[in-house]
């Protein structure tokens, strides 16, 4: 895959989708490419995050770590970031992410990706949209889970 | 040491003096001789005087001595000779008198020269010696960078005026006073005239140079305090950057060279000021002859003879008489130097040479406690420390010291370590005063390790083996020419009152290794199990992977390295892993490896920057030329910069993505710019490339696919620079392949680090966790070759810098300790030894190390002063000071049963 597939995989995100073409070409530069065998952990839950990975080919699941052992909580395929959330808030990986099969990713590395943010005030906009986005889900799935548990 | 310097170099050089003294004596007989030569011969042979007959002969080397009172006489009556052949017999008489005279000053110039080189040596070995024998307490407050241009520098001049230094003033003395006599023969007033002038030259002059002796004292402090100053700059440039002071620091040294400059100056108007008047004083003298003497011609009471005899005579004074006050001049010269020196070596209280007698084999007696005994210590500043503390230290036990306030606990290990002298109060090694025993027991009984450590410039091999080094043990053999070298050594260091001691003897004694008993092997072992122990191995492998190795030194090695080339690869294949790392093949292209590398198929010395000698030469791009690589590079760097040119174009000059995920700099970025902007180039003469088509072509040289990613490196085009390899080689002229070391998958690349060698080829990018398991592997494989070992070794080689600078401050710790550890001792007291170490790794260290001694048969006894007190859970017993005195001894056990201040403390 060439630099300028994944310049367009990238622009597919929300996050990136009105950024600069020039500027994802420098993201996707500055990041290293990366392939995973099936079973090979792309970062373990509690590890100090400081990249994230832009999944290119391939699929992954989510593990949380329960008193039984890993529990799969669920997957991803490709066009799809992962990691992303640590990144942004500094704290430890909430889960475990390993390759379901061969994976192909883009490292982007933490410190790269706020160079660029910096750089295109948009972005940051768009960024939080995102997020507050999958927040919004997120706390509609938990809200589900609770009424379910009560119920 | 003698209170000046003329009692030192006649104390030390007298029979020499004596002989050179007699020496010049003799030589004084053909040097007059030769004075009187030319008169015979313009008389004799060649005004004819005596040969007033053209047959006449004269005898020639004829003469009589009759001995008084025995009238006995004895002579020889000569070769007859006529006036030519007296000619060619008295000119024949000269040039062998300008031959003896040659020889006799050449011999004494020799002679005093050697006289000064030997003193100049003992004078500097003393002086070392003396700094070795410092007592603690002086020793902290010497700067190094004095001291040394002390030794160095200012006794320099001791060498070159111990050959004159009572040659000279005989000599001189002797032809000053020879003339003097004649003028008072001649005349006696006028004689008392010039012997008056004399004694005011000797007296004034002498005088006025009291100052310039006094500045020139000024100028030796001065500078000496810039050497001292200098080496502080070089040595807190660190400190000096992190706190911006390097401006106080040029105006520091400014002032200093401002001060040295006018001491200088001063010097030098006083200094030809006093020559001015000594040449006055030394000219008035003949206008005083003038005057009184025509005066006295005048009334008739003189001749004129007499006087032209007195003013002939005087001509010789002068001379012998400036070169006497000369002489004066550097005597009070090297004096003041001599008094300087002394005055900083001569220290109350130095450590009597007995203690450090050379001992080879200590008698490894049994020493069974160490006790101090109601001892006190103050600090530099004068203040107690440690009063009046009473402590045993049994053999095999291990006891902490912790301080609750106070800084006893350290002081006290200090004392142990001899490293500073109890005010009152003593320590004994059994029934002995620490003190009185010579260090050839107390140094080898025990080992003191503290916070502060000093490494020696060297190798980490020979710092870990410091502590062994006593005494010469194993002999070294000399044969022949060495042999006959060796002896000139000893005989000339027994002449200037050196040790001869021989720096090549084998000086590392094993029998002091810490485990086993004496063979070579054990002390390998101790080193590698010290290493261990101190967790330092680990960075000693590291350190080896990253240095080069010449594989003509050790060509065993090189072959070894090879060897487990070919192992990891293949274990690689085994285990199906061979896609981790994509080896060098001289027939397949290595996809994360440059363009540049594919084609040379080799490693540069220089990295391929583009001054680089091979780059920066005209055949490379003819070479590029004759294989056809040279326009589909141009086409694909051009294609690299448009894309490179896209992406960082807009960035600002100070982003850091410059350097950071490219090698280009924003200059260089530009630069592509406005190459790709210049449309049709015109074509340089004679076919040579444009600059900017070299510019793209370099840009091609660093192309990796995977990294670039633009999908450009076609398989024909890596099949071309495959194909092409060798014919590139070929056509690069002789001096340029020089710079290449091809790869070859059966030799070692001396230009490579030892880890690339092992390798030999590229790291996969298809394995996200390639690093952590080829490392896992490589560990493995090596370790089952035994290659680790002499990986271990390589890494022990490593220079280490002046004073362990090429160490991180934790690395320099571990070894400080491992230093230690290797060396068998009864006691080992650590003072605080692993500051700035992680908790969790100094426990580790801690209990790795009590282990390790432990094991020794000795039974050793270790005393060690915690910061974590938290650990001394892992000792015998745990001694608690609080304000210099003992608040609780006991086991950790009891201690946090019964001390509430110790519970507190651990909790």
């Amino acid at each position: 895959m060439l630099l300028c597939d994944e310049v367009q995989l990238l622009r597919k995100l929300p996050y990136f989708a009105e950024v600069d073409t020039c500027k994802l070409k420098l993201l996707a530069f500055a990041s290293e490419r990366v392939t995973f065998k099936a079973g090979q952990r792309l970062f373990t839950q509690g590890d100090a995050g400081d990249s994230a990975y832009f999944i290119l080919s391939g699929s992954v699941e989510f593990l949380v770590s329960t008193p039984d052992g890993p529990v799969k909580v669920s997957e991803r395929g490709p066009n799809s970031i992962v990691g992303d959330i640590s990144l942004l808030c500094d704290g430890p990986r909430s889960s475990t992410v390993q390759a379901a099969g061969v994976v192909e990713a883009l490292k982007i590395n933490k410190d790269y990706l706020f160079r660029i943010m910096d750089d295109c005030p948009g972005m940051t906009m768009k960024m939080t949209r995102a997020i507050a986005e999958r927040l919004r889900l997120t706390s509609s799935e938990l809200d589900q889970v609770r009424a379910l548990q009560k119920a | 040491m003698q209170k000046t310097l003329l009692r030192y170099i006649w104390t030390h050089t007298r029979p020499q003096q004596v002989f050179i003294l007699l020496i010049v004596a003799l030589s004084m007989i053909p040097y007059f001789l030769a004075f009187d030569l030319p008169k015979q011969i313009i008389n004799g042979p060649i005004q004819g005087q005596g040969f007033e007959d053209l047959s006449t002969t004269q005898n020639f080397l004829d003469f009589s001595i009759s001995i008084p009172f025995v009238d006995y006489t004895f002579g020889f009556d000569g070769f007859p000779l006529d006036r030519m052949q007296t000619l060619v017999a008295l000119s024949s008489v000269f040039l062998l008198l300008v031959i003896i005279n040659g020889a006799f000053k050449y011999y004494i110039n020799t002679y005093k020269g050697r006289l000064g080189e030997r003193l100049l040596r003992r004078i500097r070995f003393e002086l070392v010696d003396r700094v070795l024998r410092f007592p603690p307490r002086h020793a902290k407050s010497l700067n190094g960078a004095e001291i040394a241009s002390m030794i160095k520098d200012e006794v320099e001049p001791f060498g070159g005026f111990t050959g004159d230094a009572f040659v000279q003033p005989a000599l001189l003395g002797g032809q000053a006073l020879a003339a003097l006599f004649f003028i008072i023969l001649q005349n006696f007033w006028l004689g008392m005239v010039a012997a008056f002038m004399v004694a005011i030259q000797v007296i004034i002059i002498p005088k006025m140079r009291r100052r310039l002796i006094e500045l020139g004292r000024q100028r030796q402090i001065t500078a000496r305090r810039l050497a001292g100053k200098v080496n502080e700059v070089v040595e807190g440039l660190g400190t000096i950057h992190a706190y911006d002071t390097s401006n106080f620091e040029r105006a520091d040294v400014a002032s200093r060279l401002g001060e040295i400059y006018r001491i200088r100056y001063d010097l030098y108007q006083w200094k030809f000021l006093v020559k001015f008047l000594n040449n006055f004083l030394s000219q008035v003298t003949p206008f005083l002859f003038y005057l009184i003497g025509g005066y006295l011609t005048l009334r008739g009471t003189l001749d004129v003879g007499q006087l032209v005899a007195v003013i002939n005579a005087y001509k010789d004074l002068p001379g012998p008489l400036k070169e006497l006050i000369d002489w004066d001049q550097a005597r009070q010269d090297v004096q003041v130097k001599y008094e300087q020196v002394f005055e900083n070596f001569e220290v109350e209280d130095l450590i009597n040479p007995a203690i450090h007698t050379l001992t080879p084999a200590s008698t490894q007696q049994k020493l069974e406690t160490l006790h101090a005994v109601s001892v006190s210590l103050n600090d530099d500043s004068g203040a107690k420390v440690v009063d009046h503390v009473t402590l045993k230290i049994d053999r095999g036990e291990t006891v902490a010291m912790v301080d609750h306030t106070g800084r006893g606990a350290e002081a006290m290990a200090e004392a142990f370590g001899r490293l500073s002298w109890p005010s009152s109060g003593r320590i004994c090694l059994g029934d002995q005063d620490i003190r009185e025993l010579p260090e050839s027991v107390t140094g080898r009984h025990i080992s003191y390790v503290s916070t502060d450590s000093y490494f020696f410039h060297g190798s980490l091999k020979d710092n870990l083996l410091y502590g062994l080094k006593h005494a010469p043990v194993k002999r070294h053999e000399y044969e022949g020419k060495d042999m006959r070298q060796r002896l000139w050594e000893i005989r000339e260091a027994k002449k200037a009152g050196n040790p001869h001691l021989d720096i090549r003897a084998g000086w590392v004694d094993y029998s002091y290794a810490a485990l086993g008993n004496g063979a070579k092997e054990d002390l390998q072992k101790s080193l590698l199990a010290a290493l261990d122990a101190v967790q330092l191995t680990d960075d000693v492998l590291e350190l080896a992977l990253h240095s080069t190795i010449n594989p003509d030194e050790d060509p065993e090695f090189a072959t070894r390295v090879v060897e487990m080339r070919r192992a990891l690869r293949a274990r690689m294949n085994e285990l199906g892993m061979e896609s981790l790392v994509i080896p060098f093949e001289p027939d397949g292209y290595n996809s994360q490896a440059t363009v540049a590398e594919n084609l040379l198929f080799g490693a540069t010395l220089a990295p391929l920057t583009p001054d680089n000698e091979l780059l920066s030469s005209e055949h490379f791009y003819t070479a590029l030329n004759k294989v056809g690589l040279q326009r589909p590079f141009v086409e694909m760097g051009r294609t690299v910069a448009r894309n490179l040119v896209e992406i960082f174009g807009g960035l600002p000059a100070d982003h850091p993505f410059f350097r950071q995920v490219t090698t280009l700099s924003a200059e260089d970025i530009s630069y592509y710019q406005s190459l790709l902007q210049r449309k049709n180039e015109p074509k340089p003469v004679n076919f040579r490339l444009s600059s900017a088509d070299k510019a793209f072509i370099r840009l091609t040289l660093e192309y990796i696919e995977p990294r670039y990613r633009l999908g450009i490196l076609t398989t024909e085009l890596q099949n071309k620079i495959v194909g092409s390899r060798e014919l590139f080689y070929t056509e690069l002229p002789a001096h340029l392949r020089e710079l290449i070391e091809r790869y070859d998958p059966d030799k070692y690349v001396s230009v490579a680090t030892l880890r690339e060698n092992i390798v030999f080829g590229k790291l996969s990018n298809s394995n996200a966790d390639g690093v952590v398991e080829l490392r896992t592997l490589a560990g493995a494989v090596s370790r089952e070759l035994g290659f680790a070992n002499q990986l271990l070794k390589a890494g022990l080689d490593y220079d280490i810098g002046a004073g362990g600078r090429r160490l991180t401050p934790i690395q320099r710790r571990k070894l400080n300790l491992a230093r230690a550890l290797i060396r068998r001792s009864d006691y080992y007291v650590f003072n605080k030894p692993l500051p700035g170490l992680e908790r969790h790794t100094q426990e580790e260290i801690v209990q790795n190390v009590l282990a390790f001694l432990g094991q020794q048969e000795n039974d050793p006894a270790v005393i060690w002063v915690l910061s974590n007190i938290s650990l001394s859970r892992l000792f015998d017993k745990v001694v608690m000071f609080d304000g210099g005195a003992i608040l609780e001894e006991g086991s950790y056990e009891t201690l946090e049963q019964e001390s509430g201040t110790f519970k507190a403390l651990v909790a």
